[in-house]
């Protein structure tokens, strides 16, 4: 049951069409997140659902009402701006406070609700601290405390971890996801950073030039990802041309000296795709010659020229004995890890 | 124990600074000192200016109820001047800011404009329309028999008052547009996802905010009208007197210097004073704001 749903949302600025044909479907608590590549539409599209921006053509609707007939201060929707935007001239209590102040909480409860929100993030103690006084992630925290406070019905994040540096914003990540279980919020986060993505969410929504290109589990968009834009964007992968060869039987899916049986429905020129970390060394397979071999500590890096183009693999550190550059390799992998798309020869 | 090099590091800023230092000496602080030294010779009708040290003119200015009036009239305008150009300048500044591209251009031309026009030629435009029974705007109400006496504007310190603020509204404007920069573009969409009202967001959120804006342009203006001599001058002449015109009567009309000179000498220290007590003020309060 759609708890948030975008039907068909789309908007242009002018003649240019920014988001088009946005369909999505949230369900209550779910954590979803927006992933795409810089200029793609995200924080237009979120911006659609807290109401600072109509869209042009489409449907939003919480909970079976229409969320473009409210205007945004009562949509009650929690956002977190990419910076922040917190109250310079009050301190980060009340800062907090602002939203239950609007809602006319008495006083009491006001200060109760403010002092836990506070806590929750990890700032207890820092009510009288004026924002210009805190630090990037304890800004961050306070933009989190004050969209959390009112209890919205659904929680608007966009980049929020994006000025932090590595260390912290992994730290953040962690915190945001175990914040978001307990109180089980339904959580819209936009990211063009791919590991924040996945490690964060339910379900990934990969954007590009503003249409979506797949809507999946972390997983799913990982291993089987619907595009060559999906794949290129989560993470490194292969892309290799394969070619149907009919005069075997069953038909067979060629790609160089490698082989499988071809997938059924599938006729013409194709693309094989396989993430790095599935593809092993051995006997039988794609022919390659390993030209740099990287140590990562826990991985090894290979930069192979295959006949089939560059190609990249990832091996564990196992304690194995590997090839080494210059080394003929044979580059093999199961048929269930690669995904195979219909190629269109021009 | 020191260096050669750490005596050339020491000296460095200084010679560095050697010309500017000359200039500044010779073309602000030796004049600023004579003029104050100045203000304690004597001067008499015959007998021109002695070269005494006398606190006679400071007596004078401390005991003549004329000057404590005109003193206070100075800074009444100076005053009222500076509230109405906050009054209309800092809304101005908002609705210019939230203009879309083209017409905040188009409008930040309008606004800056008259600076590069001569205060002289703007205050003489306030004169033409206003200016007794010729002036313009004068002349058509009583044409139209709407009044029957023209609307009393030069010698008035309405009419002062009036013509500083047009004067001095760029100033106010540019620096509350100033501090609106500053603000985080999305900070009215926080507080509106918060539920907040247009009201709210301006008097909770924008108003704090842009204060220091506002009192920065305060000062400046506050400082500029109270010294201001062009438009006191055309508006107000010889029978409307603020220390400025005051000050000028006395060293090119009485000519007497000495009392011109502590009229003069006067105006600059309370202005000092003011300004920089003001500021001060201003900054404890705001601290977290300019941060
Ligand atoms: N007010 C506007 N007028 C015209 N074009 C706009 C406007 N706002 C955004 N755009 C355009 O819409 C496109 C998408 O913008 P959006 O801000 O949604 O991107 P984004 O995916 O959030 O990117 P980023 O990751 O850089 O924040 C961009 O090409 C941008 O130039
Ligand atoms: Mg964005």
């Amino acid at each position: 049951m759609a708890y948030l749903e975008l039907d068909r949302v789309a908007k242009q600025f002018g003649a240019q069409t920014v988001v088009d044909d946005f369909s999505l479907s949230v369900g209550k608590g779910e954590f979803i997140s927006f992933l795409g590549p810089s200029g793609c539409g995200k924080t237009t599209t979120l911006q659609m659902i807290a109401g600072f921006l109509d869209p042009t053509r489409g449907a939003i609707r919480l909970e079976d009402k229409d969320l473009t007939a409210i205007h945004p201060a009562k949509r009650g929707l929690g956002i977190v701006f990419q910076s922040y935007a917190l109250f310079p001239h009050m301190t980060a209590a009340e800062n907090v406070a602002f939203g239950l102040e609007m809602r006319n909480v008495p006083r009491a409860e006001t200060a109760e609700r403010v002092r836990a929100a506070l806590a929750m993030v990890g700032l207890a103690g820092y009510e009288d601290r004026h924002p210009r006084r805190m630090s990037g992630g304890q800004q961050q925290r306070v933009a989190l405390a004050r969209a959390l406070v009112i209890k919205p019905s659904v929680l608007l994040l966009d980049e929020p971890l994006s000025n932090l540096d590595a260390k912290l914003r992994e730290e953040m990540q962690i915190e945001l996801r175990q914040i978001q279980r307990t109180i089980g919020t339904t959580t819209i986060l936009v990211t063009h950073d791919q590991n924040e993505a996945m490690s964060l969410s339910d379900r990934i929504v990969v954007m590009s030039q503003g249409h979506i290109e797949q809507i999946g589990t972390p997983q799913e968009t990982y291993e089987r990802p619907a595009s060559a834009f999906v794949s290129q964007f989560l993470g490194k992968t292969n892309d290799f041309a394969a070619t149907i060869d009919r005069t075997a039987t069953p038909a067979r899916l060629v790609a160089g000296s490698w082989s499988a049986p071809a997938p059924a429905g599938l006729n013409g020129p194709a693309t094989v795709s396989i993430r790095p970390e599935r593809i092993g060394f051995g006997d039988a397979g794609l022919s390659a010659k390993i030209v740099t071999r990287i140590f990562q500590g826990n991985h090894w890096l290979f930069q192979c020229e295959s006949e089939c183009g560059p190609a990249i693999v990832i091996r564990q550190n196992d304690g194995q004995e590997q090839p080494i550059e210059g080394d003929t390799v044979r580059l093999a992998w199961r048929p269930e890890d690669m995904s195979v798309r219909a190629r269109v020869v021009a | 124990m020191s260096t050669a090099a750490d005596d050339r590091s020491v000296r460095a800023p200084w010679v560095l600074t050697a010309p500017a230092l000359m200039l500044f000496v010779g073309v602000l602080l030796i004049p600023l000192a004579m003029t104050v030294m100045l203000s304690f010779h004597d001067w008499g009708q015959y007998k021109g200016i002695e070269p005494v040290f006398i606190l006679k003119n400071w007596r004078e200015i401390a005991t003549d109820p004329y000057y404590a009036e005109m003193f206070w009239r100075t800074f009444r305008i100076a005053i009222l001047t500076t509230l109405l150009t906050a009054v209309l300048g800092a809304p101005e500044a908002y609705i210019l800011n939230r203009m879309s591209g083209r017409w905040k251009s188009i409008f930040l031309l309008v606004i800056l404009g008259p600076l590069l026009i001569s205060v002289v030629a703007r205050t003489l435009g306030w004169a033409l329309l206003f200016g007794g029974n010729n002036g313009l705007v004068n002349k058509l109400l009583m044409s139209a028999g709407l009044i029957r006496f023209p609307i009393p504007f030069m010698f008035t310190e309405t009419g002062m008052v009036i013509a500083l603020a047009h004067v001095m509204m760029p100033f106010m404007v540019l620096s509350v547009w100033a501090a609106l920069q500053r603000l985080d573009p999305q900070i009215e969409n926080a507080a509106l996802s918060l539920g907040a009202g247009p009201i709210t967001i301006i008097r909770r959120i924008i108003m704090p905010q842009i204060m220091p804006g506002v009192l920065s342009g305060a000062i400046i203006v506050f400082s500029l009208s109270a010294s201001a001599f062009a438009t006191p001058a055309i508006i107000g002449g010889r029978r409307l007197k603020v220390a400025a015109t005051l000050a000028y009567d006395e060293f090119l009309n009485t000519l007497n210097w000495p009392l011109g000179a502590a009229v003069a000498t006067l105006l600059l220290v309370a202005l000092v004073l003011i300004v920089v007590g003001s500021n001060a003020l201003i900054e404890r309060r705001y601290a977290e704001v300019f941060r």
